[in-house]
């Protein structure tokens, strides 16, 4: 009993009859098609080629015992088929004929007759050997992906970052600007299941109120004026894959309710729509803004927080990241020399000075906006104070400037607004008085280095 | 007395060695007696557990569906004899085994 491959055939596709599987059999990745049963109907060369298998033998054989992967046996996602479920994308390994072990991709989804009833299913498989080789080959010193640090407070980060990436749960990303918001996204999505699937960056505070909503969950025809045609949300274009969402904070009230709803039905509902849409994506999101502030304020709604809150991950500003400074300043020199095809040996010694002791309010994208500028404009053997922008060497203004009109942050005990030195001044006395005076055990307790603390200490003039 | 292990996956042979978690021995006497049957659930899936559990259970033979290459040449260096590849239920694999007739790849569904 075994299908006649010469009898599935295209007829109204192209002006002569066609064969289905010569179709099948020319795409270089593995594919299976399978009856509701899960039983293989047709298997295409490259799946041959993977699995060891031949088509013949294989005809409606249960697909786990063919592909032998480990999530066919563990989660076979066609056992948990709900209504309107469509592709997903999951990463496996199998063990072919050859008694070969590797990794791969696999892609599960349904095949639906004209009338949309369920009919079976096609699972797709590729080879990620190469990829996996090349991932490992890549690992540069001190940096996770596009991340560069070596500060404890990134290898922390670095530490519990794929496992972050490994589970589906929201993530909120906290800091301030320039500290790398992005870069940690597209990380988690870059280690996760979902690498394959699209990433798409949605900046909540860069379009108006009334387009968000439409670029978000997307609209029908007729839904407003101007609306020409079905238009699909961010949403629905990141199905299977992850939404980031930047500058979350501005986030206008209303559609903080309509994000809400999706994070409880994962069900989307274009403007003009009654028709519920499910989809599947993983929310990162990130801001610079005080969540929890604008929760006491009425601005942000706590129970979207709650929901988005799941794993925190804060990002220190550069002036906390002892040692990073020197670390980045080198890196960006490196890469901008290479690319501007300068010359230039280094930092002189009062430059470096400068640099490292500036505080980067803007951190990392004020770090390397400062060495593209001054390998610019260096044209000598070492970059000099005077090719560094005029406003780091009047950083002390600046620093005074800052005092005039303080950071204001409330608080916790009563309703005084302090200034932020002042807190930090607070801060480094009760961990000196936590850790009895010992200046290693109070720089742990304030996760900065020793010398960090001995800096600050000197700097508020505490005595010991 | 020789003893035979097939790994199970519900009634069939299990697909994937290195995650099987249940498994069937039978020891056979005068080389067509089945004398004893035993099913074993395993408290986990572990490829080395489960290669211990043969050598210290004494097996034979085992059959099996995919086995990492590493395993199979284990196991044969300890002089257990490996019928890999193999799809079916567990009673039409052990009748093809009895007749002697039982081989690398077999696929005893559907046939």
């Amino acid at each position: 009993m075994n299908i006649i491959h010469s009898s599935i055939i295209i007829t109204k596709l192209f002006n002569s009859q066609v064969l289905f599987p010569s179709i099948i059999d020319e795409i270089p990745m593995g594919i299976l098609v399978l009856n509701l049963n899960r039983e293989i109907m047709l298997m295409n060369s490259a799946m041959e080629a993977l699995t060891g298998f031949v088509q013949h033998e294989v005809f409606r054989v249960p697909c786990a015992y063919i592909v032998r992967c480990n999530i066919c046996l563990e989660k076979c996602p066609f056992l948990s088929i709900k209504e309107g479920f469509s592709s997903i994308c999951l990463e496996g390994d199998i063990i072919n004929k050859e008694r070969q072990k590797f990794p791969v991709r696999l892609t599960f989804a349904p095949i639906r007759n004209i009338n949309g009833k369920g009919v079976g299913f096609i699972e797709c498989i590729e080879d990620i050997r190469a990829f996996k080789a090349l991932e490992s080959n890549t690992v540069e010193p001190y940096s996770f992906g596009h991340i560069i640090g070596r500060s404890p407070q990134m290898e922390r980060l670095f530490k519990i970052l794929p496992s972050i990436a490994e589970s589906d749960s929201s993530v909120l990303i906290t800091g301030e600007t320039g500290t790398g918001k992005d870069f940690i996204a597209e990380t988690i999505h870059n280690l996760s299941q979902r690498a394959k699937e699209p990433f798409i960056k949605i900046n909540c505070g860069a379009l108006p109120e009334t387009l968000l909503e439409s670029e978000l969950f997307g609209h029908n025809k007729g839904a407003f004026t101007g609306a020409f045609e079905n238009k699909p949300g961010r949403f629905k274009l990141a199905h299977n894959g992850t939404i980031y969402l930047t500058e979350i904070g501005d986030l206008p009230i209303n559609l903080q309710v309509k994000l809400l709803t999706f994070l409880d039905d994962k069900i989307i509902y274009p403007l003009g729509s009654t028709k519920g849409l499910p989809v599947n994506v993983r929310i990162i999101a990130a801001t610079h803004r005080n969540l929890e502030q604008m929760v006491r304020d009425d601005k942000f709604r706590e129970d979207l927080l709650f929901r988005l809150n799941v794993v925190r991950l804060h990002l220190f500003p550069l002036r906390n990241r002892e040692g990073d400074t020197r670390l980045l300043m080198d890196h960006f020199f490196n890469s901008y020399t290479k690319q501007f095809k300068k010359t230039i040996k280094g930092f002189s010694d009062k430059a470096s000075k400068i640099l490292l002791n500036y505080e980067y309010p803007g951190n990392i994208r004020e770090l390397k906006n400062i060495i593209e500028y001054a390998i610019n404009i260096c044209h000598d053997n070492h970059i000099e104070a005077e090719h560094l922008p005029a406003y780091l060497t009047e950083n002390r203004i600046k620093i005074d400037e800052k005092k005039q009109t303080p950071l204001v942050i409330p608080s916790p005990t009563n309703n005084e607004t302090l200034e932020w030195s002042s807190i930090e001044h607070k801060m480094i006395i009760d961990a000196l008085l936590k850790a009895r005076g010992r200046k290693n055990k109070a720089a742990e307790i304030l996760g900065w280095g020793r010398s960090t603390l001995w800096r600050k200490i000197k700097y508020y003039g505490i005595n010991s | 007395m020789r003893k035979i292990l097939v790994t199970l996956y519900d009634n069939y042979v299990a697909p994937r060695f290195d995650l099987t978690t249940e498994v069937f021995i039978m020891s056979i006497r005068n080389d067509s007696y089945p004398e004893d049957e035993k099913t074993l659930v395993l408290p986990q899936a572990s490829v080395e557990k489960l290669c211990h559990l043969i050598i210290t259970e004494g097996i034979e033979t085992v059959i099996c569906g995919g086995i990492e290459e590493e395993y199979y040449k284990y196991l044969k260096w300890k002089k257990v004899n490996i019928i890999d590849s193999v799809i079916g239920t567990l009673d039409t694999v052990i009748k093809k085994f009895m007749e002697k007739s039982l081989k690398e790849g077999d696929i005893l569904i559907n046939s």
